[in-house]
């Protein structure tokens, strides 16, 4: 099985208080790496060819910066990295990362694609976009994935209530994968170093017949103006008493909502 | 201005929240037009959920076929794009179904797609202004959206309340034919429903919720002895089931349980909306969190800045105290 | 003078006695020899270990340990036995030698053993003789009766090994017995014979036989000590070759155990010897996956296991019900290696070790402590093998999810918690800190900026109640004059734990940058408050200028006066020292703590009795604090009951970890209100007499003043 994990390098905010700079985050003390559930992605790749057979490729919309985390995949077990870059593609929105990709996936062949189920702007828009551009089946939110005979999967999806919807999709399909469906093998530095010198080739906007009006900037239908942090509208009470105070203000206002008897 | 259309989805016969809040929504775009309802499904539970949405919309498209029956986001979207008038903007609930059939559903449509809306902030020119959140709700952006060729818009549950209007009578039209016989390479099967756990969150009046700030397995006894002395039960977010420190049936939040209490502590949880968009019924929050910043405080009624490993156990004595000694009547031990 | 036939002289059935003689000792020998190559076969495949150097000290400790059974007195009861046993065997080895002898070789004597000393080493072998039976006899009991608890086998590990055991204290004292009954049968004959007999000595084994022989008729005694002769050989020869094929091994490889030991503390092995750092990258495969990847020397420790579970009765790990046994670590291996490289037949190929013979639970569990290192009699080693181990998992991705963020964060922050690196230092700018206190950042301008480096590494820098103890340290040493900086945002994680948790490239990188740091400081001196650090610049680094923790630095401050202490306020305090495992039993640190907390007037200091070298772990440090491992319960939790049972109330340690789990554990065991935790440095700061600064003039004249 030839499968294809579309990445993305993102910076890790959990621990930062972000600032703003302009119409931009501050990006100066960011530590970048790869978009969470895009590492599930390639895991989960992994452990299918691993018994189906196969080789996965990772490739990224971006420029040399974002190679970094095409090696830490390939580290990880990935067999080729893929930068797809041109600055014919800054600015482009989702459907135009979209069409990128489709364009460099129809230059070759794969069973499978799978993209995390977000990044972090949130969108969770690009793997549902590939697929409709493809037209192939999708399905988002994916928690587990069996390959079956007959060219096709077994796959099920996180639901509400923590359900799961269980469904059979045809190949070659596109699927976004949620954390938590695999635990991801460890990447030490010392695989990555063993990847350094691996050749990672890059794909412009004319090898993949990508014309002007398709993406960046020019095509895009969504543009972010800006970033900002919204006023703290009426937002919470903030206690200002000492604990004791807190919880007995607390305790008070359970009684008065029915919360204690 | 294009039509505005609402995809409404339900569950037995009964539509979602999300049904009126699209609707407060639509208005937001197009103050002048009422926006139409399109509904998909089968037989009496479709029938029903269009009974139900009468009183808040003008006019409902309905589309009935057997294969519908389970909401199959690659069959809705094939659907709607027969059913859909040319350039309309759609708007869909940002939640597992809208997450599935938005981004394709712009595609084929030939539309723009914004994913996750918290606001709108009207239309300039051909273009709709959007208001999102980035970087796990830390900060939020404006987006401008080209909606000339249309649009598909995922909405956040929650963020728009349901308008209350004096309730019109909704004409149902029936666009099956127009759909016409659907197919696709992906099919449903079944849904497993997620084991029950010893304790079912959704049924009690009092939750005492953790998050990350719990910090370890270990500390979870606080929470525990807090839920007994209040007679509630122990809920989580996300971090806590992938830990592996309680079962996914604690869990709060969009792929976990929706509850309706009355009262929610949110003790060491930042505040992320797939969380929030779990409770429902607005209860009394009350957020204990040692952050000042973290987006709970957005949403919560009470806001309290400090350490919860400190803060549970006092609050336990005191609720002993106070209750005399005796743990309330309802729930089971956390 | 005649007495009963040699046994060379005898016939034994229809084959002579000399004939029979040769004959046993040639097979068994043979096959002795035979196993003894088996044995090594695996040994030459194995991994190289580089174990000749200072051979002096090495003999030095094979003295101590080996022939001086320098550990076994710390169990005493089994202790006393084995050393009564083993001395035992090394007086009777002539004896034994003399007897193969007499096997051939007609009434034979030792040379040199014919006069006076033959008659006195006769004397002295009849003791040891008898002394061995009865401390065999004693054994027995213990083993089979009394079942001390450290020798069950828990059912998942297999059958109990009692059975082995009394079969070896049999056939010793069925030597012993054979051997008096020789000897008696002999005396016996000769008072008959009215002949000059050799002094038996009273209450020996062969004296007791010698009385009980006395009437018996010469043909009865002579088959009595013709048997006895045919008996002893076999059951020596018997056990001889019983020897390599389980516990008693050691009996051979002891020797060799010792000489090949590792000669220091705190230190691990490189990933592979003869490897540097800078060839790695030609190194496919970092640690050991299969049997064959352990090298030679562990393979000796595997056959060396004398099964005695001191190591595990010791291992804080098994104590609180986690998944480890040190005594099985080797046990299973040992056995694992029978069984592949079996006597007869074909060795089986290299399957993995973990999900094999260990779980990957097993070696996560281990916090390096070396409490099983330090009482095991053999110094069979594990520090190194279970790193060997995680270096194996590692290099195949197989980490636990829990350890996984924090060793990301140290790949892209330099420290496990993800937090800024900019903001390292920020511990320095508390601002009622900052008004007593200025910490220089050294920022690398080399030229003596500072003499002395404060190393303050990650735990101190970033967590909050951590912090308190950086700044004790920096008042302790800014009041004393000390002209010292730290790193600040240069300073990454030691890397301690990083290496014990086997991501070794990962260490290099964190040492590498702690390395160029540390020279572009300038600094000659290095001080630090952390266990882990110290032992990492000591030992991990190489080519550092020296490094010292800060008890050390006090100590001798107070005993040159230049710190003086204020008395304890507090009458109901009473104070207990805990043992940090990587201060106490990695470095050898005991005395100068205790010696700063007995210079603070009035304070009241109670030992654990789990005190010193066997100190009883808090927890583990670094990584260990982000693992999950299944237990029963806490290290620290035991720890604080057995301050508690010392009658304590305070708990003094000298390690940011140790503080971190005693604390924790304090909540956790419930004594919170009745048992407090504190650092020594945020003691000696709480008692310090607050004198005038001294100049730096004055603080570099005194040192010069103490080395002349």
């Amino acid at each position: 099985m030839e499968i294809l994990v579309c990445v993305k390098r993102v910076p890790d905010t959990s621990e930062n208080e972000i600032q703003l700079d302009g119409n931009d985050i501050d990006r100066d003390d960011l530590v970048y790496s790869i978009n969470e559930p895009d590492n599930y992605a390639v895991e989960e790749a992994l452990q299918i060819v691993a018994k189906a057979g196969g080789s996965v490729t990772v490739a990224t919309v971006g420029g040399e910066d974002d190679e970094e985390v095409l090696r830490r995949e390939m580290a990880m077990g990935a067999k080729q990295g893929v930068l797809i870059s041109d600055g014919a593609f800054n600015g482009s929105d989702g459907r135009g990362i979209a069409t990128i990709l489709k364009a460099y996936v129809q230059k070759n062949h794969y069973d499978l694609i799978l993209t995390g189920v977000q990044a972090d702007d949130g969108a969770a828009q690009v793997g549902g976009m590939l697929a409709a551009l493809l037209d192939v089946p999708f399905a988002s939110l994916v928690t587990s994935l069996e390959v079956l005979e007959g060219n096709k999967l077994k796959i099920s999806r996180e639901v509400e209530g923590g359900n799961k919807e269980v469904s059979e999709i045809d190949l070659p399909c596109v699927l976004s994968i949620q954390t938590g469906i695999n635990e991801p093998r460890y990447v030490g530095m010392k695989g990555i170093r063993q990847v350094a010198a691996i050749e990672i080739p890059s794909f412009g906007a004319s090898d993949l017949g990508i014309d002007a009006g398709g993406a960046g900037a020019a095509g895009a239908k969504v543009t972010r103006t800006d970033y900002f942090v919204p006023t703290l509208g009426k937002g919470a009470e903030i206690l200002q008493g000492s604990r004791e105070e807190n919880i007995d203000k607390v305790v008070e206002l359970m009684k008065a909502r029915g919360g204690l008897n | 201005m294009a039509r505005v259309f609402t995809y409404i989805t339900h569950k037995n016969g009964v539509a979602d929240d999300s049904a009126l809040e699209l609707a407060a929504a639509a208005r937001t775009i197009d103050p002048a037009a009422s926006p139409t309802a399109i509904v998909t499904g089968f037989a009496a539970e479709l029938d029903a959920v269009c009974e139900a949405i009468r009183p808040s919309y003008a006019e409902i498209w309905k589309i009935s076929g057997e294969n519908l029956a389970y909401p199959n986001a690659e069959l809705v979207r094939k659907a709607l794009v027969r059913v859909l008038p040319a350039g309309s903007i759609v708007l869909l609930p940002h939640d597992h179904f809208g997450i599935d059939l938005g981004p394709g559903l712009s595609i084929k449509l030939n539309a723009a797609f914004v994913s996750d809306a918290v606001g709108i902030d009207g239309v300039e020119g051909k273009c709709l202004n959007v208001i999102r959140q980035e970087f796990g709700g830390q900060v939020s952006a404006h987006v401008r959206c080209d909606v000339s060729t249309g649009a598909a818009i995922t909405i956040r549950p929650g963020s728009f309340k349901a308008l209350e209007n004096a309730p019109v009578n909704g004409t149902v039209v029936d666009k099956s034919s127009e759909a016409g016989a659907l197919e696709s390479g992906r099919r449903y099967i079944e849904t497993i429903v997620a084991e029950s756990g010893d304790v079912d969150i959704t049924k009690h009046q009092v939750l005492v919720s953790i998050g990350r700030g719990i910090q370890d397995k270990d500390n979870i006894g606080i929470a525990e002895e807090l839920a007994e002395a209040l007679g509630a039960a122990v809920s989580c977010s996300r971090p806590v089931v992938d830990a592996k420190w309680l079962p996914k049936s604690r869990q709060v939040g969009s792929s976990g349980q929706t509850v309706k209490p009355k009262v929610y502590l949110a003790c060491g949880i930042s505040g992320s909306f797939q969380h929030l968009a779990g409770i429902k019924g607005n209860p009394l929050i009350v957020a204990i969190n040692k952050n000042p910043r973290a987006p709970i405080f957005q949403v919560a009624d009470i806001g309290i800045v400090d350490d919860i490993l400190e803060f549970l156990p006092e609050m336990t004595e005191r609720v002993k105290e106070v209750s005399g000694g005796k743990a309330s009547a309802a729930g089971t031990r956390g | 003078m005649l007495g009963l036939p040699s046994p060379s002289q005898a016939a034994y059935g229809i084959v002579p006695g000399r004939v029979l003689f040769l004959i046993i000792p040639i097979l068994s020998l043979t096959l002795f020899g035979y196993i003894i190559a088996r044995r090594l076969v695996p040994l030459l495949g194995a991994a190289p270990d580089f174990r000749l150097d200072h051979a002096s000290a090495r003999i030095k400790r094979v003295l101590k340990i080996w022939l001086g059974q320098w550990k076994q007195p710390r169990y005493f009861g089994a202790g006393g036995l084995h050393i009564v046993i083993f001395a035992g065997f090394l007086v009777l080895a002539v004896r034994s030698l003399s007897l193969i002898l007499l096997g051939i070789s007609d009434h034979f004597v030792m040379p040199g053993f014919s006069g006076a000393i033959g008659r006195l080493y006769n004397h002295v072998k009849d003791y040891a003789s008898t002394l061995v039976f009865i401390a065999v006899l004693i054994a027995a009991i213990r083993r089979g009766i009394f079942k001390p608890a450290r020798y069950a086998v828990p059912a998942k590990y297999g059958k109990d090994h009692t059975a082995e055991a009394l079969l070896v204290l049999g056939l010793i004292g069925t030597l012993m017995l054979s051997e008096s009954l020789f000897e008696a049968s002999q005396a016996a004959s000769q008072i008959q014979q009215g002949q000059t007999a050799e002094a038996v000595l009273p209450l020996t084994l062969a004296w007791l036989f010698k009385n009980a022989l006395i009437s018996v008729p010469l043909p009865l005694l002579a088959s009595l000590h013709l048997a006895a002769y045919l008996v002893h050989e076999l059951t020596f020869f018997a056990f001889l070759c019983f020897l390599p094929l389980g516990k008693h091994f050691h009996v051979i490889t002891s020797l060799f155990n010792v000489y090949f030991a590792k000669l220091d503390r705190g230190t691990l092995k490189p990933v592979r010897w003869g490897v540097a750092d800078e060839q790695l990258d030609q190194v496919k495969s970092f640690g050991v996956k299969t049997f064959q990847d352990f090298t030679w020397k562990h393979m000796v420790d595997f056959y060396s296991c004398a099964d005695c579970g001191r190591c595990t009765d010791n291992c804080p790990a098994n104590a609180v019900g986690r998944p480890l046994s040190p005594r099985f670590i080797t046990i299973k291996a040992r056995n694992y290696s029978f069984e592949h490289h079996p006597l007869f037949g074909k060795a089986g190929n290299g399957t993995p070790l973990i999900g094999g013979i260990y779980s990957e639970d097993e070696i996560w569990s281990c916090t390096t402590c070396g409490a099983c290192e330090e009482e095991c009699p053999l110094l069979v080693e594990y520090i190194d093998k279970i790193v060997d181990l995680r270096r194996g998992m590692i290099d195949d991705g197989n980490v636990p999810q829990s350890l996984q963020k924090p060793l990301k964060a140290l790949e892209s922050r330099g420290n496990p918690y993800g937090k800024p690196d900019k903001k390292r230092a920020d511990w320095t700018k508390a601002v009622d800190f900052q008004q007593s206190c200025k910490v220089k950042v050294l920022a690398g301008n080399g030229n003596g900026a500072a003499e002395t480096l404060y190393f303050v590494d990650s735990i101190t820098s970033y967590d909050d109640r951590i912090q308190a103890i950086g700044r004790a340290t920096a008042r302790i040493l800014n009041r004393t004059g000390e002209n010292f900086g730290i790193l600040g945002a240069a300073e990454k994680d030691s890397g301690h734990e990083v290496r014990r948790f086997g991501e070794e490239t990962l260490f290099m990188a964190l040492r590498d940058a702690n390395v160029e740091a540390i020279k572009a400081s300038g600094a000659r001196h290095i001080v630090t408050a952390d266990p882990h650090a110290l032992n990492a610049l000591k030992h991990d680094y190489k080519d550092l200028p020296p490094v010292d923790h800060i008890s050390q630095v006090i100590a001798r401050d107070v005993k040159s006066g230049r710190i003086k202490l204020n008395p304890i306020e507090n009458p109901d305090s009473v104070y207990t020292y805990h043992d940090p495992c990587y201060l106490g039993r990695h470095n050898q640190v005991y005395d100068d703590p205790r010696d700063v907390l007995d210079a603070i007037p009035g304070l009241k200091r109670v030992e654990m009795s789990r005190c010193r070298d066997r100190s009883f772990c808090c927890g583990g440090g670094g990584l260990m604090l982000f693992y999950e491992p299944k237990e029963d319960e806490r290290m620290g939790v035991k720890r604080v009951q057995m301050a508690a049972e010392a009658g304590a109330n305070v708990i003094v340690t000298a390690c940011p970890f140790c503080m971190v789990n005693i604390e924790d554990a304090i909540k956790v065991a419930g004594l919170e209100g009745r048992m407090t935790a504190i650092d020594l440095a945020e003691l000696v700061d709480q008692q310090m007499v607050r004198e005038q600064t001294r100049t730096q003039t004055e603080v570099a004249s005194a040192r010069l003043a103490q080395v002349s």
